[in-house]
């Protein structure tokens, strides 16, 4: 047997022996910006189906998350820069090539809008509500004229959000774990689940829990499917894609991934929906839960799985 | 003008003489280094073949550290030299995780640093650090484009590899094998 033994004399903090350089702030901000991203998309798309006095929770009521999930997120990036007095710099140019760019600017962008999108219901939720200024008010009014239209934008940039969160680590071809297009799908599709579930916990009527519950089945079962095509994709690729699989096949993360994510997060809750539908009783915090933790799972499995796979040479 | 560095593995001896000289010529904080030596046993005993490297950044044509890099603080420069502007840099590390090499690390103050090829002494008409204090002479720098260049001599004759090209970073520093 002809063995390669390989020595480095190298030993810089946080890159060696193996890199480490994206802790909890990154997979937790992914997170947030996902959950927000799917949030906004439900809400614009029902809207558009003028279906919002029958889904009140998924139009009018989630989206106030937004704006604070969006701010969580954000102060979770920032904690993640090690130059942050630079941060401004951002904001300084738009590089199209760099997910973490044009990814700012997209939030950059969605956040004032959505803080716009929760302003436009807040009188239809709650009636005494007075925006004391008339200035505020006839601002309002105008911007209920154009609710189609903002709707039809929220969804575009929601995607782009959405997708980001993904692409954001595909575009990295040097840890073959994360080089895989599947990432952005998959992460917007779990954001869009994490959504559906919570949506449907929290509403009030038997017609909205039942549509986000069998929409959250559905999504899952896409999930499901890009999970194994993206085994399938690294599998059929070369040497470091197929040994950066093998960290899922048997390797360190095979028990965390698919007992935790695959089992807990996206089988058992599916398991559990689906008897609910069937009008079985299932206390409704627990599919929830589950869904949710398992989407925070799959974000900081990724994200750390990727850092630990590279090209040997 | 396109910069580059031969590195002749027949030559190193792996006495680390160029880090040294990198950490001090560029005050690298201790415990870090931009340039290393990398050993590679190859074989069966009592059939065994060794190569040793001295590697740094590979200051690629196509450099993905260039491409993620949000604000453009990770750029080119004269000769195609990949530089980090620190004033530009927010700490995000996409260059980071986007180096195949690992060439990159954090800064203490926050910056991401790198391997210069020295530009502050190429500009001045001096060979890079690492490059004048080895004493094995392992080192070739210059420029790629003029063919009456010392590395372009060695490249025509000699043998030649880089590091994993099929990651697609059309690398600039070869090793002579
Ligand atoms: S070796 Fe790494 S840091 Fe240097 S230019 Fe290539 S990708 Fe960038
Ligand atoms: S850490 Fe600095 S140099 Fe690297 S990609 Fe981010 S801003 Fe650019």
């Amino acid at each position: 047997m002809i063995e390669e033994i390989i020595t480095s004399g190298r030993m810089n903090p946080e890159i060696d022996p193996m890199l480490h350089v994206w802790g909890w702030e990154i997979p937790f901000y992914l997170f947030l910006g996902g959950l927000s991203a799917g949030i906004l998309i439900f809400s614009a798309y029902f809207t558009l189906r003028n279906r919002q006095d029958e889904l009140p929770i998924a139009v009018k009521w989630m989206p106030i998350a937004v704006p604070f999930l969006i701010g969580i997120g954000l102060i979770s990036l920032l904690l993640d820069l090690s130059h942050v007095l630079y941060a401004w710099q951002l904001f300084t140019n738009i590089r199209w090539e760099s997910p973490m760019s044009w990814g700012a600017w997209t939030l950059m962008i969605i956040t004032p809008l959505s803080i716009a999108w929760v302003a436009i219901w807040l009188e239809d939720i709650f009636p005494k509500w007075d925006w004391k200024f008339d200035e505020v008010k006839a601002t309002i009014r105008w911007l209920k004229e154009y609710r189609r239209t903002m709707a039809q934008i929220l969804i575009l940039l929601s995607i782009i959000l959405g997708m980001y969160t993904g692409i954001l680590l595909s575009a990295f071809n040097a840890r073959p774990f994360w080089n895989t297009s599947i990432l952005g799908p998959l992460f917007l599709t779990s954001g869009l689940s994490a959504s559906a579930a919570l949506i449907s916990f929290f509403s009030k009527t038997e017609v909205e829990k039942r549509l986000f519950t069998r929409i959250d089945i559905i999504l899952i079962g896409i999930e499901l499917f890009m999970i194994i095509h993206l085994f399938m994709g690294h599998l059929a690729g070369t040497q470091v894609h197929i040994q950066a699989a093998h960290m899922f096949l048997g390797g360190a993360y095979t028990v965390p991934f698919w007992v935790f994510v695959v089992g807990l997060g996206l089988l058992l809750p599916v398991f559990l929906e689906i008897l609910e539908l069937k009008h079985k009783f299932v206390p409704a915090i627990v599919p929830m839960v589950l869904v949710v933790a398992g989407n925070l799972m799959l974000r900081f499995i990724v994200v750390s799985a990727g850092q630990a796979s590279r090209w040997l040479y | 003008m396109r910069y580059a560095m031969a590195v002749d593995t027949k030559k190193c001896v792996g006495c680390s003489d160029c880090v040294v000289a990198c950490q001090t010529e560029n005050n690298v904080p201790i415990g870090y280094c931009r340039d290393w030596i990398v050993e590679v046993t190859t074989g069966t005993y009592p059939q065994l073949s060794l190569e040793i490297r001295s590697e740094r950044c590979n200051h690629c044509a196509n450099a993905p550290c260039v491409r993620t890099c949000p604000t453009e603080a990770s750029h080119y420069a004269a000769g195609g030299i990949v530089l980090v502007e620190e004033s530009e840099c927010i700490g995000c590390k996409a260059c980071i995780t986007s180096c195949p090499y690992d060439a990159r690390f954090i800064h203490p103050e926050g910056y991401i640093d790198k391997c210069t090829f020295c530009i502050h002494r190429v500009e001045k008409g001096q060979k890079p650090a690492c490059v004048a204090v080895c004493p094995t002479h392992a080192m070739v720098f210059g420029e790629l484009d003029d063919p009456n260049s010392d590395i372009s001599k060695e490249m025509a004759t000699r043998k030649w590899k880089s590091l994993i090209p099929e990651a697609g970073t059309d690398p600039k520093v070869f090793y002579l094998i």
